[in-house]
């Protein structure tokens, strides 16, 4: 092997990347390996210079939108904010849609169900006052204001929904997301459907079917605790609604 | 339902932890030198104390296995959701009905 | 394994949902068991004498194992759903507080100490 040989060999990164539908196949392609370089930056450049036909998501670029996860080595993860050396000790990547949602074609999976879940677990905040009254007046160091602060930032990727294995045993569970949803509009004294809220999020498919592995705190890409809220959910079993 | 469901076990799992232990320290005590009936029998007999904490105890577990098992039986296999409920309530009756003629054999009715 | 199962939580979990299994099994056997005493020690005797055969006492031991395992699993359940358990609040703490929590590792060696006492002991 010549010298350039291999040094042009030791900067090519490996991607598999997953063509087609439930029943598609692995494609094998290589892009030069650089010092900067997210998985959406892999997945862009395959798509622009080797696979025009290849479909994915994505929008912000930063982290806000939510949209471009999916699943990089077994494990899904918002591929803008995912750096290709964080992720690849080997230089292979395997990238494939998200886990636990339809597939549509490449890396593109149907999100509706993920968003129904939100329904499901009582998600649509409904207000009480109208726009002529004061606003409400909200103690931000109360424990509730806490509870539900510390669930806020949620962006809506699907990567805790995609991590869960209860999700992908019983296709009934809400899931993490909208269970964590569900915590911060319980603990909300401006949502005026609390009560139906906390019995959606405890009836079927509700917190009681979460098994505590802690795999959607693990992999939530901006650290949020599901996992925390949906125990506050099972702690509040006894007796009912917190006090907001 | 699911939150009285949920509930149940959780709160049959807080009394059946300081039960099991119990359970466990006899189990190591009693099988020294081999089981018999009469080793068994001796210790129960009669004994109110051991009636009570062995009623206790099949109750409870009568409550919190089917309930777990009903979530294996959800998650695990494809059956009907009516279909687990009524296995989870057909074997928590048998555990209750095998478990009270056990305690009622090895304790003795009325000493 | 599954890249989204090589932690110290699915184990737990996953152990404590065989050693659930095993027991519900289990149960109604040890239930009618006990109940044949009601036809006096003797025919309990002749049912004992099973627990002999090396099979039924490799059997029993397993479900010993199975019940010290499902106890503390489950206590590690009910900590982390009813107490502030700290490796729940994010991932960093869930790594500082991980060993701790998830019980596996002080979980089978007290397990394996009991089974150990009742092997020496039931032999």
């Amino acid at each position: 092997m010549s010298l350039d040989e291999s040094i042009s060999h030791q900067s090519l990164l490996k991607v598999k990347v997953w063509r087609g539908k439930e029943d598609g196949q692995w494609m094998n392609y290589e892009v030069p390996a650089r010092e900067n370089q997210t998985v959406l930056d892999v997945v862009s450049e395959i798509q622009r210079k080797l696979e025009p036909g290849l479909a994915y998501r994505y929008a912000c670029r930063v982290g806000v939108c939510g949209s471009c996860a999916m699943t990089v080595n077994g494990k899904p993860r918002w591929t803008c904010r995912t750096h290709v050396k964080k992720v690849s000790g080997t230089g292979e990547l395997t990238i494939e849609p998200l886990r636990n949602l339809p597939r549509i074609k490449d890396l593109v999976c149907d999100l509706a169900p993920f968003i129904d879940t939100w329904q499901k677990a009582g998600a649509p905040f409904s207000g009480i006052q109208t726009r002529h009254q004061e606003p409400a007046k909200v103690d931000p160091g109360s424990k509730a204001r806490k509870a539900a602060d510390a669930g806020l930032q949620c962006i809506n990727c699907a990567v805790c929904y995609s991590a869960c294995d209860v999700v992908s045993w019983d296709k009934d569970y809400i899931g993490p997301a909208g269970l964590n949803r569900a915590w911060t509009l319980i603990n909300d004294a401006r949502h005026g459907k609390r009560a139906e809220t906390f019995n959606k999020a405890f009836g079927e498919g509700g917190c009681g079917s979460c098994h505590s592995q802690g795999n959607c705190t693990r992999h939530c890409p901006i650290g949020l605790s599901p996992s925390e809220s949906i125990t506050g959910l099972k702690k509040s079993a006894l007796f009912g609604l917190p006090k907001v | 339902m699911e939150r009285y469901l949920f509930l149940a076990q959780r709160l049959t799992a807080m009394v059946l932890g300081p039960l099991v232990l119990i359970h466990l320290g006899l189990i190591l005590y009693a099988v020294e030198g081999g089981l018999t009936a009469s080793k068994i029998l001796s210790r129960t007999r009669g004994s109110v104390g051991w009636g009570a904490f062995y009623g206790l105890f099949v109750i409870m577990a009568a409550i919190h296995g089917p309930i777990g098992l009903r979530n294996v039986l959800n998650e695990w296999t494809s059956l009907p959701k009516t279909a687990t409920l009524i296995i989870t309530l057909g074997l928590g009756l048998l555990l209750l009905i095998l478990g009270a003629r056990s305690v009622v054999a090895v304790v003795g009715l009325g000493g | 394994m599954h890249p989204l199962r090589n932690h110290k939580s699915y184990v737990a979990a996953f152990g404590h949902r065989v050693s659930g299994i095993a027991l519900i099994l289990f149960l109604p056997f040890h239930f009618w068991l006990l109940g044949s005493a009601l036809g006096g020690a003797d025919e309990l005797d002749s049912l004992l004498k099973y627990s002999e055969l090396p099979l039924i006492k490799l059997a029993e031991w397993g479900l010993v194992m199975f019940l010290g395992l499902h106890l503390l699993f489950g206590i590690r359940i009910l900590f982390l759903e009813f107490t502030d358990w700290p490796s729940f609040k994010s991932k960093e703490a869930d790594k500082r507080a991980g060993h701790l929590v998830n019980l596996v590792v002080p979980a089978t060696i007290f397990v394996l100490i009991i089974g150990f006492i009742f092997l020496i002991q039931a032999w």
